[in-house]
């Protein structure tokens, strides 16, 4: 049995499968893969990142960025919230279907609910309940919308709004998902923290923006200059144990802010077919920036 | 000692081919290249310990070493993780394959020039390439950071010892093969195969988005958990049986074994939070549990094999490093397998539980193994033996207690991190300087297997000047009695 040509095609086979697998599988299953449009929006996804944001992650890859920060979303499951936009034209009927829609309302919540729309009268509920609360909410005019809300503890963490899909990458190269979060996860930082001063900043000196964070300074993106005439609008603002000496500023080179655009223009919030989620016009609370 | 030859099960089959090919004959051919290799080797382990120390003290004090860019934790962690694997595991694999080929097919190591050079190469590539990474010119692809300039060098030089390495094997006499001879054979080849596929569609012809991520997990885990399982097992399976001087156990499980490394393996690659299409990460779970069968495999074997011995293997600094790396192929694959059959690979994707898995298969197992193979070989190459068996045993405590430091740490810091990732009421800082004291402790166990390296390295070039001291002093005992006849001669 033991013998040359055997032992060939046995190796032979077993790799060919795999190769056959996860290298020409996936060539044609996500290599082929195009842009799609967001749902329901109709809007061309992804675009390519802006040219400084490309540049970006160059940045971000000659510096192994991703050695600590992952870029993938998870996502457990979906619910629905209940949303009334439209309180219709028969307020007392619908304040009926409130009460059978919510038990827990008195008469008087149900009236003061119905100002101020749009507002979600069911929270996280299964399909099947949004939409039968939906059926019966449409009286007199009313109108209930079904919102698909993502969930799942990256999520609730307001790393994102839904799971990252393939789609999110489709113009990158290198693709850099990162498989260790030893700082926390971009998929989504740019709608996050939106504010480019706060990244360099943070890029400087990382322990002024986040206290007791590990991450290592990245001073090396980073200039001292004399300040000639008068001090350049780039120049860091930094409290006075980090300034540099009287006559000098701290500016950031290009690749810093190369590096902040391609930070910045990582989000996960469009909504898909393949992941479904809505977006609200006027952002409610519970997507609110959160505190840094 | 030298030739039990309990290993070979052709042993009492004697070959027909020709005269008997004496063991200290292969060796003499072997010499030069593999030390070349191994002597490289060495010293690649070194740098990449070291850059592992700095990489690790950046978790104590973030600001250590921040001013150049070449020195941040970015780049320094994958210039350490491709010097360790590309610079040593790879290329003590390599040689300690070329030898085993040899001595196990009784056969002169084919080519030596081609080892030589292409040994030569793989340095040359290597050095390039962690030289780029610190640069800042990697790829940004994980376990394939060294740029495409540095990969083909690294793949020349692969196949000029790849084809020494089909060569020795073909000149083997005797058609029976030894369980060591399939590993070995499969793993000549499959990384040729894996590299060059993974480069050409990375690096030359890039795929499109996240197909990329597909191929770099489907490469990295043909490396980490394929190739050095191979490559490293053969060892296991020629070195276990010939240092304790016994039959191997079984031919049948370690022809399982290989079965179901290869088959299965190659399969367990895709994380469950990827991106991709959900066939994907569940087929790699399904593989993954699976992979328990080779594992047991390879415990019962080797136990089987060693019977009482273990008790005793303590007295052989190979034959320890040895059983030290197949304890750590256990437990890495049962933490592997583990995983999948528990469904909690999700949960402890992003975690230092996986760093700990991955240090426990390139480390723990397979440098363990490399250790004892070349403490093994080196004075049968030389021979010569070690000044001071002493020094080996100081290398096997240092390597084993700091792998225990970084290992044991990393896995608890990781459950308590994925446990804690999983609930969005613990705030992310709080997540992260929960892992720092576990950090602290790992940074302990680098240190420790930074003295090992060097102990390691000091051990091997000390036989090789003991071997030239030796030689030259016979050489001039030789010259100078010349001398004294041809002055007896004149008197």
């Amino acid at each position: 049995m033991n013998y040359g040509p055997l032992l060939f095609l046995a190796a032979f086979f077993a790799l060919a499968g795999s190769w056959f697998g996860f290298v020409l599988t996936p060539q044609v299953q996500l290599g082929q893969l195009q842009q799609t449009n967001t749902v329901p929006a109709g809007a061309t996804y992804p675009v390519a990142r802006p040219g400084l944001g490309h540049q970006g992650l160059e940045v971000y890859r000659a510096n192994g960025c991703a050695s600590c920060h992952s870029q993938q979303v998870g996502q457990t499951g979906t619910v629905c919230d209940v949303v009334l936009t439209d309180a219709g034209t028969n307020p007392p009927a619908l304040i009926q279907t409130l009460l059978q829609v919510r038990p827990g309302l008195s008469e008087a919540e149900a009236k003061t609910f119905l100002g101020g729309l749009p507002k979600p009268v069911l929270e996280r509920v299964t399909k099947e309940a949004a939409d039968a609360a939906t059926k019966a909410l449409t009286v007199g005019g009313a109108k209930p919308q079904v919102w698909i809300v993502p969930t799942g503890p990256d999520i609730a963490r307001g790393w994102g709004k839904r799971r990252t899909v393939a789609e999110d990458f489709l113009f990158d190269y290198p693709v850099m998902l990162g498989s260790q979060r030893i700082g926390p996860d971009l998929a989504d930082v740019g709608a996050r923290l939106p504010d480019a001063n706060w990244h360099l900043r943070h890029l400087y000196a990382p322990r002024l923006e986040v206290k007791d964070s590990t991450m290592p300074p990245y001073r090396f993106l980073f200039e001292k200059r004399r300040i000639e005439r008068a001090r350049s609008p780039d120049a860091l603002p930094l409290p006075a144990r980090l300034a540099p000496e009287a006559g000098y500023e701290i500016v950031p080179t290009p690749k810093a802010k190369a590096l902040v655009a391609y930070v910045m223009s990582l989000r996960a919030d469009a909504p898909l077919f393949v992941a479904p989620l809505t977006v609200a016009a006027p952002p409610p609370e519970t997507n609110a920036v959160p505190a840094k | 000692m030298a030739e039990v030859s309990s290993t070979q099960s052709t042993a009492t089959g004697a070959p027909s081919a020709g005269s008997v090919i004496a063991s200290a004959e292969i060796d003499l051919s072997c010499r030069v290249p593999l030390l070349i290799l191994f002597l490289s080797a060495a010293v690649w382990l070194l740098v990449g310990s070291a850059l592992a120390l700095v990489a690790s003290i950046k978790f104590h004090s973030p600001d250590f070493l921040a001013e150049q860019a070449w020195l941040t934790y970015g780049r320094v962690r994958p210039a350490y993780l491709n010097s360790v694997l590309y610079g040593f595991c790879v290329q003590a694999g390599l040689g300690v394959a070329l030898w085993v080929l040899a001595r196990l097919g009784r056969t002169l190591l084919a080519q030596p020039w081609l080892v030589i050079l292409g040994g030569v190469l793989w340095n040359l590539g290597v050095t390039i390439g962690v030289a780029e990474i610190l640069a800042g010119n990697t790829t940004g692809f994980e376990n394939l950071e060294m740029p495409s300039h540095a990969a083909v060098i690294i793949f020349l030089g692969y196949l000029l010892l790849g084809i020494a390495g089909v060569l020795t094997f073909h000149r083997r006499r005797g058609r029976e093969l030894f369980a060591s001879q399939w590993f070995l054979f499969a793993a000549l080849f499959w990384f040729a195969w894996i590299y060059s596929t993974a480069n050409l569609l990375l690096l030359t012809f890039p795929a499109r988005g996240v197909a990329q991520a597909v191929l770099t997990w489907w490469y990295s885990d043909n490396l980490q958990v394929v190739w050095l399982s191979l490559a490293g097992l053969a060892a296991v399976f020629y070195f276990v049986p010939k240092l304790a001087g016994r039959e191997l156990h079984s031919h049948y499980l370690a022809l399982f074994t290989f079965w179901f490394l290869v088959m299965f393996a190659s399969w367990s690659g895709i994380p469950g939070t990827a991106p991709v299409p959900a066939w994907m990460p569940t087929v790699s779970t399904i593989a993954t549990a699976f992979l328990i069968l080779p594992v047991i495999a390879v415990a019962l074997n080797v136990y089987r094999t060693m019977g009482r011995l273990i008790v005793v293997a303590s007295g052989n600094p190979a034959l320890s490093f040895v059983l030290v790396g197949v304890t750590a192929f256990v437990i890495a694959g049962l933490m592997q397998a583990g995983l999948a059959l528990l469904d909690a690979r999700q949960i402890l994707h992003f975690t230092w539980f996986t760093t700990a898995r991955s240090q426990l298969q390139f480390y723990g197992f397979f440098s363990m193994v490399m250790f004892g193979a070349i403490y093994h070989i080196l004075p049968q190459l030389m021979r010569t033996e070690f000044a001071s068996a002493k020094l080996l045993r100081v290398h096997l405590w240092l390597a084993l207690v700091g792998t225990v430091l970084m290992v044991v740490p990393w896995a608890v810091g990781g459950i308590v991190q994925g446990i804690e990732l999983q609930d969005p009421k613990v705030v992310f800082i709080n997540i992260m300087k929960g892992s720092l004291p576990f950090l602290r402790v790992s940074t302990i166990g680098d240190l420790l297997l930074l003295l090992g390296h060097a102990v390691f390295l000091c051990n091997l070039i000390g036989l090789v000047v003991r071997f030239y001291r030796a030689r030259a002093a016979a050489a001039y005992a030789a010259v100078t009695a010349d001398l004294f006849k041809a002055a007896e001669a004149k008197t």
